[in-house]
Parts: structure tokens; sequence; C-alpha cells
């Protein structure tokens, strides 16, 4: 038993090693500027899909204002850039105000939507996304609907991507850290607790409200953040990019794929989704034909793997191993029998 | 004997309903209290309000000294109230044991102890054996125990109990009211029990309240309420002041 179990965490850890060190090759082996620009939006929405899945994949709540956050901290990046004359390499050090920015956003946010469930928090947070996006467009220091250009980089063209690609690495590689410390953690626990029945919850003593918005705060702190580093790479920002309706329903699709709620889930949706999208509206030149394919695969995951493919997919592996054997030990056969000690 | 937990003419209406009317209740420090009354006439109604689930139009909430009316379940947990629901609410996706560290998560202790506490109260109410189970695994006569061990957890002074005997088979029964005894007399918990099953209440408390129409109508050890003319009113409908 011991023997096996010390098998799988060398396995486990030994994977984790290869694909570290695959991330860490990939720009290297994959140098061509247009092959490293997949790796920066894989790792871009690795680290939005897990943010996101860090509030709503534990809480149950599904947040479709993820793309607020996202904007917003790009916009604080450029407008931060634009007023403090900052240029250079120098902007990169405004990232961290993206994601203060954001978090700051969430909480006046989360106060308003935290207070409904399910349908009605989802509407809420549509109406936010659309706020924002008409805010963006109407007030003249976002640079109305021509957006803001992120200040000039002079770096080689060949090696361009790479800093982007090892800040969102970076991102990426905490956020999922983030996600596996707080599911071990009481925080995490309460964010489940919440998850399966939050009144019963509350009264068991969780401080729910607080618990929800600090979840909240921090899944926004990230996506501040990574919206920063995208908005420096792509150089621009518009109301309809920054605030893009699209990034909410795809982050989402992502996590649903790999498995809400998992660690792994929404890392394997994105870097299954997001270069299969790139490669799209590249090959095919509009975007349509990309949208029109994620609208069915959303119709194929709710039909076909509901659960995603993380949860589905290790009990299939279970099945296959224990062919022949029950995998549960039959219901029923401890109800009838006197509970454990319960005689003295 | 002194009042541990009070509510002074509580009321509270849903729309034109009155579910509760000017509702006075007293339960001794260290007793177990029964609650009974016909279906209807505000028993959860007065735990939602006791727990903060819901809010009093009119009336007040002590335990002990303490004014706790209308503040949130959270709070009133903390202040030392905990209450189990008439239809069981576990956390099905979590495991028992990570049910029971729930409420041990919002205080302010160190983690080792809480777990070795945890089992040990799963071990008391006999599912220990289960902890590793999801809880939604668990039986609905299970459940009621888990939920009862996780309310203890928390050790609080009064427990508040709803229907912890309704849809539960006899021998499941007789367990649940042995536990309550038990904890009753090693560890002094308060009880206060919404019951129909009338043999478990009369059995158990030592005192009975009985409810109708929102109000507390009679109150007194189980012999004098089984014949009170108001009791018989209240649930058989005959109307024998005439």
């Amino acid at each position: 038993m011991n023997l096996t179990t010390d098998r799988t965490t060398a396995l486990k850890v030994a994977g984790l090693v290869v694909v570290a060190a695959i991330a860490i090759a990939f720009p290297y082996v994959y140098s061509n500027p247009v092959d490293t620009n997949y790796g920066v939006y894989a790792m871009i929405f690795v680290t939005v899909a897990c943010a996101w899945n860090l509030f709503s994949g534990f809480t149950g709540y599904i947040s479709l204002g993820q793309a607020v956050f996202f904007g917003s901290g790009a916009y604080t990046v450029g407008i931060a850039a634009r007023d403090w004359h900052v240029t250079g390499t120098g902007v990169f050090l405004l990232l961290p105000l993206g994601a203060v920015a954001a978090a700051v956003i969430a909480v006046p946010f989360g106060l308003i939507a935290l207070r409904v469930r399910r349908h009605t928090f989802i509407v809420i947070t549509i109406a936010v996304f659309f706020i924002f996006q008409l805010m963006a467009s109407d007030f003249s220091f976002t640079g109305g609907t021509i957006g803001l250009p992120a200040p000039f980089l002079s770096w080689q063209e060949s090696t361009f991507n790479n800093p982007f690609y090892f800040t969102a690495l970076g991102a990426a590689v905490v956020t999922i850290l983030l996600a596996w410390l707080i599911r071990r953690s009481r925080f995490g626990l309460q964010l489940r607790a919440i998850k399966d029945d939050e009144d019963r919850a509350l009264g068991l003593g969780v401080r729910t409200m607080r618990v929800k918005l600090s979840a909240f705060m921090l899944s926004a702190l990230i996506t501040g953040f990574i919206g920063g580093v995208w908005f420096l790479y792509i150089t621009q920002v518009l109301p309809s990019s920054g605030y893009d309706p699209l990034f909410d329903l795809t982050i989402v699709l992502m996590a649903f794929l790999g498995g809400v709620g998992t660690i792994a889930g929404p890392v394997i949706g994105a870097l299954l989704i997001e270069p299969t999208r790139l490669y799209l509206n590249t090959r095919f030149t509009n975007g349509y034909l990309s949208e029109i394919l994620l609208g069915a695969l959303f119709l194929l995951v709710v039909m076909f793997v509901p659960r995603g493919i993380v949860p589905t997919g290790g009990e299939w592996i279970k099945k296959f191993r224990s062919r022949g054997r029950p995998v549960v030990s039959p219901a029923g056969t401890a109800e009838q029998g006197t509970p454990v000690g319960s005689r003295r | 004997m002194t009042t541990l937990l009070r509510t002074d003419g509580i009321t509270k209406s849903f729309g034109g309903v009155r579910a509760l009317d000017d509702c006075t209740l007293e339960v001794e420090e260290g007793s177990i209290t029964g609650l009974i009354g016909p279906n209807g006439s505000g028993k959860t109604t007065l735990f939602n309000v006791i727990t903060g689930y819901a809010k009093a139009d009119a009336g007040a909430v002590y335990l002990g000294d303490r004014r706790i009316t209308n503040t949130s379940p959270d709070k009133v947990f903390h202040a030392g109230i905990g209450r189990t629901f008439q239809l069981t609410r576990i956390f099905p996706t979590l495991t028992v044991l990570e049910n029971m560290l729930v409420p041990a998560s919002s205080a302010s202790r160190k983690a080792g102890g809480v777990r070795r506490k945890a089992m040990d109260q799963l071990e008391f109410v006999g599912i220990a054996g289960h902890h590793d189970q999801l809880a939604g695994t668990l039986s609905y006569g299970q459940r009621k125990l888990l939920e009862l061990a996780y309310v203890l957890v928390a050790d609080p002074a009064v427990i508040l109990l709803d229907e912890p005997a309704g849809g539960v088979n006899p021998t499941l029964i007789g367990q649940i009211a042995e536990r309550i005894a038990q904890l009753n007399a090693e560890r002094q918990k308060t009880f206060l029990i919404v019951e129909h099953n009338m043999e478990f209440v009369m059995g158990l408390c030592a005192r009975v309240a009985v409810l109708d129409a929102g109000s507390v109508v009679a109150s007194g050890p189980p012999d004098i309420i089984r014949t009170d003319p108001r009791v018989l009113d209240a649930y058989l409908g005959v109307d024998v002041d005439a």
C-alpha cells in the first residue's frame, strides 16, 4: 500500500517536472514569433480560467463578469502609463497596479452581486460587465471608442514574445499553486461548503459573505494582472476587446470542458481551447468559424461530459483499473447494521 | 434553574399569515424541552427566528441575558446556539469528516485538535466508520446523525433539533434519543426539540411547550400536557371551551 502511494507521488512529481521543463523550453524550441504567440495566449487563458475557477468553480457562483477585471487591469495599466508618462520596460512595474484596481472594483461589485444567487447572480455579473464596457467607450479618460495604445517597447521582434510568455507562465503557475493551496485549506473548505449549501454553512458559523468576497477579490486580482499583461502584449485596448463578452463565455467553457472546481480542469480546458481558437482565427481570417465551433463544443460538453474531462476521465481510469470488481461498495449495507461504536 | 433561552413576544408574519403571534417561550438551562404543535403552528418559524434565518417583526430573543434578536445565523451560532433542520442539510460533496470541519473552520482554534474532536463526535453518534465517504452517500438516518455531530463540534450551549426522529427507522430513533439523553446528562447540554413523534417527546423531555396558531398555549411536564384541554383542542380541533 505504502509502496504504491510512494510510486504515485513519484510519478506525479516526475510528471510535473516534465510539464515544467516543456513549458520553460517551449519558446526556445519553437522560437518563431508565430509559435510563441500561441504560448503567450495559452498561458494568459490558463491563468484567467484558473482565476475564474478559484471563485466560480469553488463556490458555484458562475460569474460572467470576469472581463470587467481583465479589461480594467488593461485600462489601468494604459491610463497610468499615459498619465505618468511611463515608457519602456518600466510599464511592467504597472502590472500590480492593474491587479489592485481590479481587486478594488471587485469589492462593490461583489457586495452587490453576491447578495443574490444562481441565475440572478449570473445576470447581475452580465449587467455589470456591460456597464463597464459602456463606461470605457463613453468616458474620455479611457480614450473613448478609440481606446488606449500601450507604450512602445523597442525589443527585438524575434524574441519580443518571450518576456510576455514567461510573465504569463509565472502568473499561471502562481494561480495554479494558489488554487491547490486553497483547496486544501480551511478557506477552501468554506468555499466548497458554500457551493453545497450556503445557508447551512452560514448557520454553522461560516461568515459566507466575507468568504465569498475574498475569493472574488482574489480572482479579480489575478485576472486584472493578466489583463495588464495582455494589454502590453497586443499594445492596445478597446472597449470591445478589453470588455469582450466572448471572453467570459470562453473561460467558462474552458473550465467546464476541463472540470469545474478541479485544479487541473481549467488548465486542460484552456490548453485545448485557446490554441485551437487562435489557429482557426489565423487560418480562416474571420473569427466566425471559431465562434461557431466554440458554441458547438459548449453543447457537446453539456451533453456528454457535463462534469468535465478531469472528473469523468478519472472515473474511466478507475473503471478500467478495477474491471470485474465493484468500484463502490454496495449501498445500504451500513444503514441496516448497527453503526460502529453505537452500543456500549 | 435559570432560563438559558427565552423568546419574548415574538411576532412574525408572512404576507397576511401570522406565523408567530406574541410567542413567549422559556428553555431552562440543562433541560430537554419539547416543542409540539399541529402542522403550521409556527414551530419551524420560531426556530428560524431564534437562529437568525428569519427576522422577527416584533419581540426579542435572549440567550442568557444577551439579546440576540435578528442577528445573522453565523453570529447566533458563534453565540452558542446550534440547530439541525427538519429536512437534514449536510454538505453532500464533502466527505463526512470535511462536513465536521466546516463549523470548526470559522472558529479561531488550532487545526490540530479539531480533527481529533471531529472524529470523537463521529464516534459518539456512531458513524466514524464512514468518515472518508462523501456525505451525499449516507442514508437519511446517518445524515441526521451527521447533522447532530457537526453541530456538537462547536460545543454550543443550546441545541435546537427540528424533527430529529422524522423519517428515521425505529432502531435509529432509539439511538438518537439515547445520544440526546447522554449529551444532556453528561455534558449538560440544553435542548429544544420539535418533534411529532409523541413517544419520543414524552420519553425524553422534562418539559413540553405546545404551540398553536403561533403562540405557546401551554407548557409544563409531559404528563400534565398530555391531558391539558388546550392541547387536545389544538391537536384535535375539539372546542372544549364550549
